[in-house]
């Protein structure tokens, strides 16, 4: 795309002698003024509407494009029947056939998948969306497998399908006598890769088990290392004459090299933007340019030296989470995680697109014999691939992979728009065209058979799908206790296993790293609080999106159940005094006004007065906010005939500042950073205490110092939050598979 | 292998005690060390149906302990799988059910919690305490879901615990590879028949 419109704005610079820099009136009227110059009988009209294209035409082209992909998205998702049985990747091939057709029989040039566009722009969202978010624990626990697929399952692939094709091209009635035995390699090692863009399309919407999706796209993540050194090592070699074994032997060591490289120059960012971030509290407005930043710098500068962008991005990714989102408020982090997936998502659609147009706008050259052969073998290949490795890897896999699953590993072995722009690399020639046709069928056959039927062959074979439900706090206790009970068992025994290490490296973490990495008290902050934080936050606002704070008095009332009986126990819930109460109401009340007007005044950089980010608008907003101050009003007439009343107490979600630290020492409030948000923010969960209140009785007078107050009242909020978990998910992971 | 281990474990007696297992120094930084070795002394985890603690255990109740973090084979059935699910779940239960009611009460739930955390420096006991409530909340409203205002619900049993973990998928979670493995696996199948 850019690099056939820049030749047109450079020619049309070149006669008209205007710099086009200038406005269309102005540099109309300076023309105008040098004609009258030259002629002096001419006068012509000052301009008043003028038609200048070329001077917006490269952006403006670029945003249609953009634009023209997004709608067509828009369109799947608007006609469910289609999208239920075609996944996304097909239907925006077909578009960009459709775009493609109709561009060609306008007569103008096609914009090709420019690899430089490809691998420089389209890529990297995809994979720091993937690597970011990638779920780290089954991530390691499958590392073993997921490197023998990316590595050796490669190797075999581009060995196999090379050799078989060399073999195929000595086939005399193929007229492919052309083709020696590098240049069959070379295409191996490009067709060979699993690629992580169509595998995240297709298997984003078939909601696998977490075993089988993360072994696939962890192996099309890893494999680009090798696809790399293969790719360039076989370009070399085939403009050298001969290749000796030392040659062979230097591209083992450059494949080292190229993925430790690349993951240590990723690393070396990831630790360098999680340090950033420690310091961005009084700028939160630009921490989410800052995760972006670091990582693409990452990926350029692997590029730079020929190492693995992919592995250096997931490796700046995984790095940088969670030290940065300890850091980062949760405005920003929900910025990142809704930017992350708005780049990939667009990046996605117009990759795809762009393989639509770029197949019907390049140069083939069709060789039935070739293509029908590449694709057969790719397909035998992968199978027999997964296969043999599977044999050898479950001798060492504590749970086995059974043969439903290895044929899904088998059978998700996509291709993809990575394979299209390294062919696209290739110098120009005669092969070049009929590899990169042979590619084109080759990624339209797993893209359109593979992909349409993984989903019906996955409900066929019944193959475990992914559990729908969040994460509990009991799951989360539990996975903590298991941790520690195997690591235990695991020194009983006296075996060194993977638990130990993990459990040395979680310490090595918590003692220097985190202190360094973490500002203030977050870094010491144990794991489970920090989950159970979370996840009283995002439940508190889900709570208040739906509106559904009418559920709190059941839920808190069901509390009661729990405490135990009996008089000598201590009681839990401690009761409020009314004058408190009343204290409480009238801020509350206040706060709510302030609300109103505070809604209206809405500014680019003053993210302080938005009090939630997961799309209310306003409309609804004060539908809910209308409701509550009725549902008030109901509670402030109605007595009240129960014995205990959960204390309420306004909770400081400030915008600006994820959830403070629990700290016994009374000083709760240490952990909480000023910020004249501070009102606005409790309206959060202001509108929710409101409802929960019930006018109250018990008598208790004595005002409680205020420290020991919050703490308990928090932990009964918390508590009645806990439970009202409404319905369905709302998918505040943007439609991602995992949770972040 | 494990022979070898339990005679350097108890100095070459035939039985250990708790004096043995607690010095291992691996072993101090783990947070819930005293439970891990507990475990290894009741008596609920050997095959009989008694309750109480043992003062030292032989090898045969050691291997008995260990059984229970043995992985699931390629071969086995659903049925076998269901089982051994709930063999293990029931030595994670008889961990936390420390008076052995067949309950997990309150305050034994927040023990747990308190031990998880207690390596992470200075939490104070109300957090634990708000996390082990808000747990037990879950699970009581999940397996109990309409209560009325006055019922009362006395502590996990063993069939909620099962429901409250079924998404983790023990079988596949509670393993440890072993150095030996055929013996484990067949003194295990041995003791079962």
């Amino acid at each position: 795309l850019r690099l056939c419109v820049i030749p047109r704005c450079l020619r049309d610079d070149a006669p008209g002698g205007n710099n086009e820099t200038g406005r269309a009136p102005p540099e109309d009227s300076h023309h105008h003024h040098q004609q009258t110059n030259s002629s002096t009988h001419h006068k012509k009209a000052f301009p008043v509407l003028s038609f200048n294209y070329e001077h917006v035409r490269q952006p403006f082209e670029i945003s249609l494009w953009i634009l023209l992909a997004l709608l067509m998205k828009l369109g799947f998702h608007i006609i469910p029947r289609v999208s239920n049985v075609v996944p996304e990747s097909c239907l925006l091939i077909v578009v960009g056939l459709l775009i493609g057709g109709i561009i060609k029989a306008i007569g103008e040039k096609a914009p090709m998948l420019d690899s430089k566009l490809f691998f420089l722009y389209l890529l990297p969202p995809i994979i720091l969306d993937a690597g970011y978010f990638l779920p780290i624990r089954p991530f390691t626990e499958n590392m073993g497998t997921i490197l023998v697929f990316a590595v050796v399952g490669t190797l075999w692939n581009t060995f196999f399908v090379g050799g078989m094709m060399y073999a195929v091209c000595q086939i005399e009635g193929a007229q492919l006598g052309g083709v020696d035995l590098l240049s069959c390699l070379l295409f191996g090692s490009i067709i060979s890769a699993v690629d992580p863009v169509a595998v995240l399309a297709v298997f984003e919407e078939i909601h696998i088990n977490e075993l089988l999706h993360i072994l696939v796209f962890g192996e099309s993540l890893l494999n680009d290392a090798v696809t790399v050194v293969l790719y360039h090592l076989f370009e070399e070699f085939s403009h050298a004459d001969t290749v000796t074994v030392g040659d062979a032997l230097l591209g083992v060591v450059c494949f080292f090299v190229v993925s430790l490289g690349g993951i240590m120059v990723g690393a070396i960012y990831g630790l360098l933007g999680a340090f950033t971030s420690r310091f961005t509290s009084h700028t939160r407005v630009i921490e989410p340019l800052f995760v972006f930043l670091y990582s693409y710098m990452a990926y350029l500068s692997a590029e730079v030296f020929h190492l693995s962008g992919i592995m250096s991005l997931i490796a700046c990714g995984v790095m940088m989470r969670p030290y940065v989102e300890a850091n980062i408020s949760h405005k920003s982090y929900t910025t990142v995680k809704y930017f992350m997936k708005m780049w990939s998502s667009v990046s996605e659609t117009l990759i795809f697109i762009f393989l639509g147009v770029s197949t019907v706008a390049g140069p083939h050259a069709w060789n039935w014999t070739f293509v029908i052969f590449t694709v057969i073998l790719c397909l035998v290949s992968r199978v027999l691939g997964v296969i043999g490795l599977t044999y050898v890897i479950n001798k060492f896999r504590i749970v086995k992979l059974t043969k439903k699953d290895q044929f899904i590993v088998a059978y998700g072995g996509l291709r993809g728009a990575i394979a299209f722009s390294l062919g696209f690399l290739l110098t120009n020639s005669q092969l070049k065209n009929m590899f990169l046709t042979a590619i084109i069928t080759v990624i339209f056959f797993t893209v359109f058979v593979q992909g349409m039927t993984i989903r019906p062959l996955v409900e066929l074979l019944a193959v475990k799908k992914k559990k729908e439900s969040k994460r509990s706090i009991n799951e989360e206790i539990h996975t903590q206790f298991l941790d520690h009970l195997l690591t235990g068992i695991e020194d009983i025994c006296g075996h060194y296993g993977h638990h130990h290490w993990k459990d040395k490296l979680n310490r090595f973490n918590k003692a220097y790293v985190k202190r360094w990495l973490i500002a203030g008290e977050r870094s010491t902050e144990p794991q489970l609080i920090s989950f159970y934080n979370k996840m009283e936050m995002k439940q508190a606002m889900m709570l208040v999106e739906s509106g559904s704070a009418a559920k709190l008095p059941a839920i808190v009332s069901s509390m009661q159940n729990i405490q135990p009986r009996g008089p000598a126990r201590p009681r839990a819930i401690p009761s409020i005094s009314k004058s408190r109460e009343q204290e409480i109401r009238k801020i509350l009340r206040a706060n709510l006004q302030k609300t109103r007007q505070r809604l209206r005044s809405y500014s680019r950089h003053d993210l302080l007065i938005d009090p939630f980010e997961d799309g209310l608008s306003e409309v609804r907003f004060r539908r809910q906010r209308v409701e509550m101050e009725r549902r008030m009003s109901h509670y402030l007439t109605v007595p009240a005939n129960r014995q205990e009343i959960p204390s309420v107490r306004k909770v400081c979600f400030e915008p600006e500042h994820q959830v403070y630290t629990y700290d016994t020492d009374g000083e709760s409030l240490r952990g909480r950073r000023a910020s004249h948000s501070h009102p606005s923010a409790s309206d959060a969960a202001g509108l929710v205490n409101e409802s929960t209140r019930r006018p109250d009785q018990s008598g208790a007078a004595e005002p409680r110092p205020k420290a020991p107050d919050d703490q308990e009242d928090q932990d009964q909020l918390t508590l009645s939050r806990c439970l009202s978990d409404p319905g369905p998910n709302k998918d505040e992971e943007g439609g991602g598979s995992f949770l972040s | 292998n494990l022979r070898k281990r339990f005679l350097q474990l108890s100095g070459n007696e035939e039985t250990i005690s708790r004096e043995h297992l607690d010095t291992i120094p691996a072993l101090a930084e783990n947070p819930i060390k005293a439970q891990i070795i507990e475990a290894f002394f009741d008596k609920r985890n050997q095959r009989g149906d008694e309750a109480g603690a043992f003062q030292e255990i032989g090898f045969e109740q050691f291997l008995m302990v260990m059984c229970h973090f043995r992985p699931p084979t390629l071969k086995m059935t659903a049925e076998e799988k269901e089982a051994m699910r709930k063999e293990k779940l029931r030595f994670l239960f008889n961990m936390h059910d420390t008076d052995n009611d067949g309950t997990i009460t309150l305050e034994e739930y927040r023990k747990v919690v308190e031990e998880l955390l207690s390596k992470s420096g200075a939490i104070g006991q109300e957090t634990a305490e708000a996390i082990a409530d808000a747990a037990m909340l879950e699970v009581a409203s999940t397996n109990v879901p309409h209560m009325a205002p006055d019922e009362f619900y006395e502590g996990i049993t063993f069939q909620h615990f099962e429901q409250i973990l079924k998404g983790l998928e023990m079988e596949s979670r509670m393993n440890i590879r072993f150095l030996d493995v055929d013996t484990t696996t067949m003194r295990c199948g041995r003791s079962t028949s």
